[in-house]
């Protein structure tokens, strides 16, 4: 399911130097087409190669307009269904349509800090490098197994 | 000065440390290592020079792009890593390291916790047995909260956000200025003084016109698996739909073999039974839903084929047989015609809802879409566009195309260096070992491929397997320990290219000098005597593979006279990589993306032409060798490159048990 970016919503991220879906796809798909030349509508993101496409889905919850939909391929999937997130800071709220009619909604959590708020080695301890070369991480009592010592055969 | 395409850029940039990737392991090892290098600050005053390289964006990169529905292995308090090291054993017919498992089995549930801390909701169990989502505020992991086990060793999440959080700690501990995205690695350089060192890494932006040139003394080379080298079951828009990642290329084994590193198990492969056309996850369904897969006329085939097992002791006997045996089960009831296949969501919802409640059946339905809108979005648009409603109608199940990984359930990767406390073999017992090779199961480093300088984790670990996000963040640590180390006992040693810049520059642009040149020579720019495009390079690829290497073109059967002609087949399609052409940065992407796809596949082609049995039946089949023979054949199968000759060496290493296998196999046992 390729993604498509709707003509009519997307800015080009406000002709900033990177897009947000140009900067967040994996695969380097999407690109802002700045004059018009290969789209023929300047100043807004494409998909560049819709046959490599993952329906990853990092573009369309990245994207600060809402501009980008995915319609699930062609050559596979019958059309009229759809599957459209609408990601906030802790949760994602999905909207699905079947082909049939019938609609979803779902909403889960997609984090319990607030984003940005990590403190990576808050609280935790300095390791000395005496016990580089042993097993264990720098803050060890965060969950390390030692294991039953009789199963090891061979030692 | 910037750089133009006839003409990019070059930045060179001499570092202690490079992280090659941006995924779960360099994640990990990112977030290891500034502490460790910290504390190396402190005690003994050397400030370590620190740079990691993605291809893409942290944020979403790698394997884990989409989110994950489950932590796969977290081993809690109550197993043993020991039972971890089994697991892992049996599913993969017998051939692992059980060092390496073991070890990531007593680390792995420290960086679950993180995860937690940082942000992750993990489902948990209430005091009545009730689950609930990880938002609820039940306690912590580490405090005791009892999680939602999706099978012996996998956990429910709501982890849409997984990546971004696991990102968002490893960027913080690195600070940006250490980072660089959008740059693709091409290949290692070995040092000039040694050639079984590695001293630097090539790559190129695929946003600006410039070449980056990275000295070093140690490199972790983390960039995944590897997809697409078969040709995909759907080929039109929907090529994009692999059950893998596409973005992963296989840059990490073939960038290691040219580096003259040792790999092990490449003859493996993974081949998922999944939702059809989707790929969507089924541990859940079978696993959380209890739901059962059937032929088309409603026959459980893993109880009517449950004498196929018996061909196939002792892998056959575990409670929970092998993944590819399974897939040997249902190929049967395909192959023989009572397909399609399908998992009967529809039996297995109604007899949950007899015993649940209303408000308990509307969290059960929300459950089932989450395990896919959490990881794979895709199968939601298959649900919606045939209008199936897991409740009212079944869904089909299919094997997919072969992917190559070491972190998932494969095992193909490279030798590494592993712990020294387990009992691990120290010698060699099989002639045939290149003699520059180290002997045993480690050699000093931990994690050390057996090129000095070079580590890897994650996918790139070959002869373990079953690591998953969590087992490949906990390598990734475990790797950047070790590196420290290395980069503290070298550090007076200077990294010299063996290649000079101005030519590894000129090797990484041919494929746009080649456009340049010959691209005015027909009106049509596709069709060109003068050069290939990528993606025509990966459609050969492909058709080879999917032809003759057992892809599903043949129900994944190959024999020695098949696997002949790929590998002439294949050295031709070598020859032509040097004809790829690159129109712009993103064609130039593809071109070494698929470069690695061709070496990464060559690897796999002859390791399963070197091992004359079928090791794994429901992943592939030599008909010629159409058994298992745990006589000759219970033992490693790895490899060298010669980027000189570009030949490879492939030899036995012997396989031992360092923890009690009969245990999985007791009647009544695990
Ligand atoms: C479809 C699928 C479903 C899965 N489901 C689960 C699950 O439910 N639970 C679970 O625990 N695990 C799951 N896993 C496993 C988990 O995702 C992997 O084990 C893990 O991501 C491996 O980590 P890694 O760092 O080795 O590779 P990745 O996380 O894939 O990272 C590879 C990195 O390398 C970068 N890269 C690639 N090539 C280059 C290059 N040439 N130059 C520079 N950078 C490069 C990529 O951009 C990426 O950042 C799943 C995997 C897949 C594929
Ligand atoms: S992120 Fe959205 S608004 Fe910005 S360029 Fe892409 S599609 Fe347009
Ligand atoms: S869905 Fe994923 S792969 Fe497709 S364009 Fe968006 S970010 Fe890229």
């Amino acid at each position: 399911m390729p993604t498509f970016v709707r003509t009519e919503k997307c800015d080009g991220c406000k002709g900033q130097d990177k897009t947000a879906c140009m900067y967040i796809c994996p695969h380097n798909l999407m690109k802002l087409d700045k004059d018009g030349s290969e789209t023929g509508h300047a100043m807004r993101a494409f998909n560049q190669e819709p046959e490599q496409c993952w329906e990853c889905y990092s573009c369309v919850k990245i994207c600060p307009q809402n501009a980008i939909e995915a319609r699930h391929y062609a050559d596979v999937v019958p059309l009229g269904g759809s599957v459209q997130p609408l990601r906030g800071s802790d949760s994602i709220l999905w909207t699905i349509k079947f082909r049939n009619g019938v609609m979803k909604r779902f909403k889960f959590p997609i984090r319990t800090t607030p984003e940005g708020s990590i403190d990576p080695y808050g609280g935790k301890p300095m390791p000395k490098l005496a016990d580089i070369a042993n097993p264990g991480f720098f803050n060890p009592e965060g969950g390390y197994r030692a294991g039953n010592p009789a199963e090891l055969i061979r030692k | 000065m910037s750089g133009t395409f006839e003409n990019p850029e070059v930045v060179q940039e001499e570092v202690d440390i490079l992280l090659i990737g941006g995924g779960m392991a360099c994640c990990g090892a990112a977030y290891e290592l500034m502490r460790w290098a910290e504390a190396a600050k402190a005690e003994t005053g050397v400030d370590l020079k620190i740079k990691l390289v993605d291809k893409a964006a942290m944020d979403r990169s790698g394997a884990v792009a989409q989110g994950l529905s489950a932590i796969n292995t977290y081993i809690g308090p109550d197993q043993d890593p020991a039972d971890y090291a089994r697991m892992v054993s049996n599913d993969l017919m017998g051939i692992t390291r059980d060092d390496l498992a073991y070890d990531l089995g007593r680390h792995v549930d420290e960086s679950v916790h993180l995860f937690e801390e940082w942000g992750l909701p993990v489902w948990k169990l209430d005091e009545q047995g009730e689950r609930h989502d990880g938002a609820q505020g039940l306690p912590a992991l580490k405090d005791g909260g009892k999680p939602v086990r999706s099978g012996k060793w996998q956990i429910m999440i709501n982890g849409e956000s997984y990546k971004w959080i696991v990102a968002e700690a490893a960027k913080k501990a690195l600070g940006m200025d250490r980072i660089q995205e959008r740059v693709f690695i091409v290949k290692l350089v070995n040092d000039k003084n040694d050639k079984n060192r590695v001293a630097g890494a090539v790559g190129f932006s695929v946003r600006e016109n410039k070449v980056f040139v990275y000295k070093f003394k140690t490199c972790l080379l983390a960039a995944g698996g590897a997809v697409n080298i078969f040709r995909p079951r759907s080929v039109g828009e929907g090529t994009g739909r692999a059950w893998y990642p596409v973005w992963n290329a296989g840059s990490t084994y073939s960038m290691a073999a040219e580096a003259g590193a040792e790999l092990t198990m490449m003859e493996n492969r993974f081949v998922p039974a999944r939702f059809k056309d989707g790929y969507g996850p089924v541990g859940a369904w079978f696993l959380l839903f209890k739901a059962k897969a059937t032929n088309a006329v409603g026959e459980v085939y893993m109880e009517t084929n449950k004498h196929l097992l018996d061909d196939y002791p002792p892998y056959g006997k575990a409670a929970v047989p092998a993944s590819c045996l399974r897939n040997h089960l249902m190929l049967k009831e395909m192959t023989e015609g009572r397909g399609p296949i399908y998992m009967d969501t529809v039996t297995a919802l109604a007899k949950m809802k007899e015993v649940l409640t209303p408000r308990e059946v509307k969290h059960l339905e929300a459950e089932a879409w989450e395990d896919f809108l959490d990881m794979c979005v895709g199968q939601c648009g298959i649900w919606v566009g045939e209008n199936i409603e897991p409740e009212k109608k079944n869904s089909e199940l299919m094997p997919t195309e072969p992917y190559l990984l070491g972190s998932h359930s494969g095992c193909c990767g490279i030798w590494v260096s592993g712990p020294e406390d387990l009992g691990a073999p120290t010698a060699e017992e099989y002639a045939g070992i290149p003699g520059h090779l180290p002997s045993g199961w480690n050699w000093g480093y931990r994690s050390m491929t057996t090129v000095k300088g070079l580590f890897t984790a994650g996918d790139g670990v070959g002869a373990s397997g079953h690591k998953f996000s969590s087992g490949s963040h906990a390598e990734g640590r475990i790797c950047a320990k070790s590196m420290v180390r290395f980069a503290l006992e070298n550090k007076n040693w200077k990294p010299e290219l063996d290649t000079d810049v101005a030519t590894l520059v000129e090797q990484i642009y041919k494929p746009v000098r080649t456009f340049l040149e010959f691209k005015n020579y027909t009106t049509a720019i596709d069709v060109n005597p003068n050069y290939i495009t990528p993606k025509m390079l990966q459609f050969r690829l492909q058709k080879i593979m999917d032809e003759y290497v057992a892809g599903v073109a043949t129900y994944y059967k190959t024999n020695a006279h098949m696997l002949k002609v790929a590998e002439d087949k294949l050295e031709m399609l070598k020859e032509d990589a040097k004809k790829m052409r690159a129109k712009d940065l993103h064609e130039l992407l593809r071109a070494w993306e698929n470069y690695h796809r061709i070496l990464t596949a060559e690897a796999h082609m002859k390791h399963i032409q070197f091992r004359e049995e079928s090791r794994y039946p429901g992943f592939y089949y030599r008909m010629d060798k159409n058994f298992v023979d745990e006589v000759n054949w219970k033992c490693f199968v790895n490899s060298i490159y010669d980027k000189e000759s570009q030949k490879w060496t492939v030899f036995k290493r012997k396989h031992v048990d360092l923890v009690d296998k009969s245990k999985l196999f007791k009647a009544g046992g695990h």
